[in-house]
C-alpha cells in the first residue's frame, strides 16, 4: 500500500516537468526534424531527403558563420569568466554582511530591464552622435566623432554584459562552500596567493566555473538580439541565418535544419570541453 | 433558494437566443496591419457604427506570410500583405481564401488600381486581394550633404563613403539591379537570367560594402540614424523621407533616375478567418474618401480611394509633388507578382553580402 502511494506520488510530482518537456520541447523538436528532411522540388510539392543538411555543408558560407558565431561565444565566455572571477570572488570571501548584498544586488540590477532596453543602452552610449564618442572629443582624445558600434568589440562587450549574471551565481554558490580555514592553511603551509589560487581555489570552483561556462557559451551562441544590433552590417550571427531562412525567405526547410545542426552542434562543443577539463556532467550539476 | 437557479437558467437562455438572432453582430476583427493602417481614431470610428471590435497586430510582408503559414491561414481575419506577396505564397501554402467581390463596394476605388491589383492577385481565376495603400521606395537624401546621389548605385560613390544605409532585402536587390541598367522584373519568369542579375548586383553590394554604416532593419532605426546626422543618404520609403523632412527641411524623399519601386499593400482574407463580415465591413468603412484621408494623414501614403485626395493635407500634398515629378510618376516600376522560388535565389545573394568583408 505505501509502495503504489509512494509511486503515485512520484508519478504526480513528476507530471509537470514530464508534460512541459513533452510538450514543449520533445514534440516541437521532432516536428521540427521532420520539417527539416522535407525538400522542395517544385510548387508545394515536397520530398524526403537530407538535402538541407546538404546544402548546409556544401554552402562555405554557413559553415563559416557557424565557426564564426562558436569562436566568438567561446571568447566571450572567457572574457566573462576572466571579469566574473574576481567579482565572484570578492563577493563571496573578502565581502561582509551588508556590502555583500549590495554587490549581489549591484549584479542583478541589470536584468531587472528587458535584454532589448539594455542593448539600446549599449548603442546609445557606443554610437557615432553617442555618449562615450562625445566624451572623447570632448576629453580631446578624438578629433572627429568615433563610430564604435557595428563592430566585433561591440557585440563583445553586449555578450560579456548580457551573461554576467549567469556565470557570477554559480562561482558564488561554489566560492561559498570553500572554508576559509583551507586558504588559510594554504599559506601557514608556505603557499603564495597565485599557488594557492591554483592549487585550491580553482580545482573547488570547477564545478562552478564549468556550469558557468555551459550557461554563458549556450545563451551567447543562441543570442540574436545582441549580435544583430551592436554588430550591424557586419554581425553575422547563426541564429540570424536560421531567422532569415523562416521568417524572410518562406524555407522553413533550410531553418529547421540549421536549428539543428545548431543543436548538435553546440551539444558537442559542450561535452568536448567536459571532457577536455576532465568533468562531468554530473558533478558540475551538483 | 430555488428561484436562483431558475433565474440564471433564465439569464443563459436569453444570452444564447441574442446570440442566436445577431448572429454577425459583434464579431472581432483580428487585423494584420501595417503601421498606421488602423488609425486609434478609424478603429474608434468603425466600433462605433457596426459593433464589431477590431484587434491590431502590426507586422511587414514577411511576418505576415510567416505568421499565416504557421497556422495554416489561421488566427486573423484580414491582413494586408503587398499585392506581389500574394499569388506566390497562395500557390505554394494556401493561406487566404478568395475574396467575394460583390460584397465590397467597388465604386469606392481608383479604377485602375483595383484592376490592377486585381489581376495581380488572381490564382486559378480567383481574385485574392483588393487594394488600400500604395507608395514607393527609393532615395532619402539629406540634400545640402548628398546632393550628388541620383541613383541607387551613387550610394556607392566615395563622396558618401561611410554615411550610407539601406536595408538587405529584396527591394535593395531589385533597386540596384534597375539602377545598373537591367530589368530584373523581365526576369521573373525565367530563374536562371534571373540568377544571372542578382550574380552582377551581389558583387556590385559586396564591392559597396565599405561605404555602408550600417543596413538598417526597422523604419526607427533609420529615422535615427538620419535625424542625427550619421546616415546622409539612405534607401528608403517615401513616407520616411516625408517625415524627416518636417524636422530638417535638408532631408526629403527623391525618385531614383532609374525610377522609384511602387508597392500597393492589399486586403486579403486568411484562409482560416472567422469574421468576414466584419472583414469586408471594414474595407468598406476605410476606403470611404474622408476615413481614407484620415489613414494617409497617420500613415503618410495615400490609399486607392477615389476622391480621397481632396482631404488629404496639404503640406503632404507638397512634398509628394515636390519628389514626383510628372516623368518621375509614370517611370514608377510597380512590383509584379513574385513567382514561388525566386526568394531561394535572393535570399543566398543576400546571405553572401552580409557575409562578405
Amino acid at each position: 500500500m505505501t509502495g503504489t502511494s509512494a509511486r503515485l506520488g512520484f508519478v504526480l510530482l513528476l507530471a509537470p516537468a514530464a508534460l512541459w518537456l513533452t510538450l514543449l520541447i520533445v514534440i516541437p523538436h521532432i516536428d521540427l526534424f521532420l520539417v527539416s528532411l522535407r525538400e522542395r522540388i517544385g510548387v508545394g510539392q515536397y520530398t524526403t531527403s537530407f538535402a538541407n543538411y546538404g546544402t548546409f555543408l556544401d554552402e562555405p558560407l554557413y559553415l563559416m558563420t557557424f565557426a564564426r558565431t562558436a569562436i566568438m561565444s567561446v571568447l566571450a565566455t572567457a572574457l566573462t569568466l576572466l571579469i566574473g572571477f574576481p567579482v565572484a570572488y570578492y563577493i563571496a570571501k573578502l565581502a561582509r554582511g551588508r556590502t555583500r548584498s549590495v554587490l549581489f544586488l549591484l549584479c542583478l540590477v541589470p536584468f531587472w530591464v528587458s535584454e532589448l532596453v539594455r542593448t539600446f543602452g549599449w548603442m546609445i552610449l557606443l554610437r557615432e552622435t553617442g555618449l562615450v564618442s562625445s566624451l572623447l572629443q570632448w576629453a580631446g582624445l578624438a578629433a572627429g566623432p568615433v563610430e564604435l558600434l557595428y563592430n566585433d568589440a561591440a557585440i563583445m562587450v553586449g555578450l560579456v554584459y548580457t551573461s554576467m549574471l549567469f556565470m557570477v551565481v554559480p562561482l558564488i554558490t561554489t566560492l561559498d562552500s570553500l572554508d576559509d580555514a583551507v586558504i588559510e592553511a594554504g599559506y601557514d603551509l608556505g603557499g603564495s596567493a597565485p599557488s594557492i589560487l591554483r592549487e585550491i581555489v580553482i580545482p573547488h570552483a570547477m564545478p562552478g566555473i564549468v556550469s558557468g561556462c555551459i550557461v554563458v557559451f549556450m545563451l551567447s551562441l543562441g543570442n540574436y538580439l545582441t549580435p544583430i544590433m551592436l554588430g550591424g552590417k557586419d554581425s553575422l550571427w547563426f541564429t540570424e541565418l536560421i531567422y532569415s531562412q523562416f521568417i524572410l525567405r518562406f524555407n522553413w526547410e533550410l531553418g529547421a535544419a540549421f536549428g539543428f545542426v545548431l543543436l548538435l552542434l553546440s551539444s558537442v562543443i559542450v561535452w568536448g570541453t567536459l571532457r577536455l577539463t576532465g568533468q562531468t556532467l554530473r558533478e558540475t550539476m551538483g | 433558494m430555488t428561484t436562483a437557479p431558475k433565474h440564471l437558467k433564465l439569464t443563459v437562455a436569453a444570452t444564447a437566443l441574442l446570440a442566436l438572432a445577431q448572429p454577425a453582430a459583434a464579431d472581432t476583427l483580428r487585423l494584420l496591419t501595417w503601421g498606421g493602417y488602423a488609425p486609434e481614431g478609424v478603429i474608434e470610428m468603425f466600433e462605433a457604427e457596426t459593433g464589431h471590435t477590431v484587434e491590431v497586430t502590426l507586422s511587414n510582408n514577411e511576418e505576415m506570410i510567416a505568421k499565416l503559414r504557421a497556422t495554416g491561414g489561421g488566427g486573423f481575419d484580414l491582413a494586408q500583405p503587398s499585392q506581389d506577396r500574394i499569388a506566390g505564397p497562395q500557390e505554394e501554402f494556401g493561406i487566404y481564401k478568395p475574396m467575394d467581390l460583390s460584397r465590397i463596394d467597388a465604386a469606392q476605388f481608383i479604377p485602375s488600381m483595383l484592376e490592377a491589383t486585381k489581376d495581380n492577385t488572381t490564382v486559378g481565376g480567383e481574385v485574392y486581394g483588393v487594394p488600400h495603400v500604395w507608395g514607393t521606395s527609393g532615395l532619402v537624401l539629406d540634400t545640402a550633404k548628398a546632393g550628388m546621389v541620383a541613383d541607387y548605385t551613387d550610394l556607392c560613390a566615395p563622396e558618401v563613403a561611410g554615411q550610407v544605409s539601406y536595408r538587405l532585402r529584396r527591394p535593395t536587390l531589385i533597386g540596384f539591379a534597375f539602377a545598373m541598367g537591367m530589368d530584373p522584373f523581365a526576369a521573373y519568369g525565367d530563374e536562371a537570367a534571373y540568377a544571372e542579375i542578382l550574380e552582377q548586383v551581389e558583387s556590385k553590394l559586396i564591392e559597396c560594402k565599405p561605404n555602408v554604416k550600417t543596413y538598417w532593419g526597422g523604419g526607427d532605426e533609420l529615422m535615427n540614424l538620419v535625424r542625427s546626422g550619421e546616415v546622409v543618404a539612405a534607401m528608403a520609403w517615401d513616407t520616411g523621407g516625408w517625415k524627416l523632412n518636417e524636422d530638417n527641411p535638408d532631408v526629403t524623399f527623391v525618385a531614383p533616375a532609374s525610377g522609384a519601386l511602387g508597392w500597393v499593400d492589399t486586403f486579403v482574407l486568411p484562409a482560416k478567418g472567422q469574421a468576414d463580415d466584419a472583414a469586408y465591413a471594414w474595407i468598406n468603412f476605410v476606403m470611404q474618401p474622408e476615413v481614407a484621408a484620415m489613414i494617409t494623414e497617420v500613415a503618410g501614403n495615400f490609399t486607392a480611394s477615389k476622391g480621397a485626395d481632396e482631404f488629404a493635407p496639404d503640406a503632404l500634398k507638397a512634398k509628394y509633388q515636390a519628389s514626383f515629378t510628372p516623368e518621375a510618376l509614370d517611370n514608377i516600376k510597380w512590383y509584379p507578382p513574385v513567382p514561388a522560388g525566386l526568394e531561394a535565389i535572393e535570399g543566398g545573394v543576400l546571405d553572401r553580402v552580409k557575409a562578405a568583408n
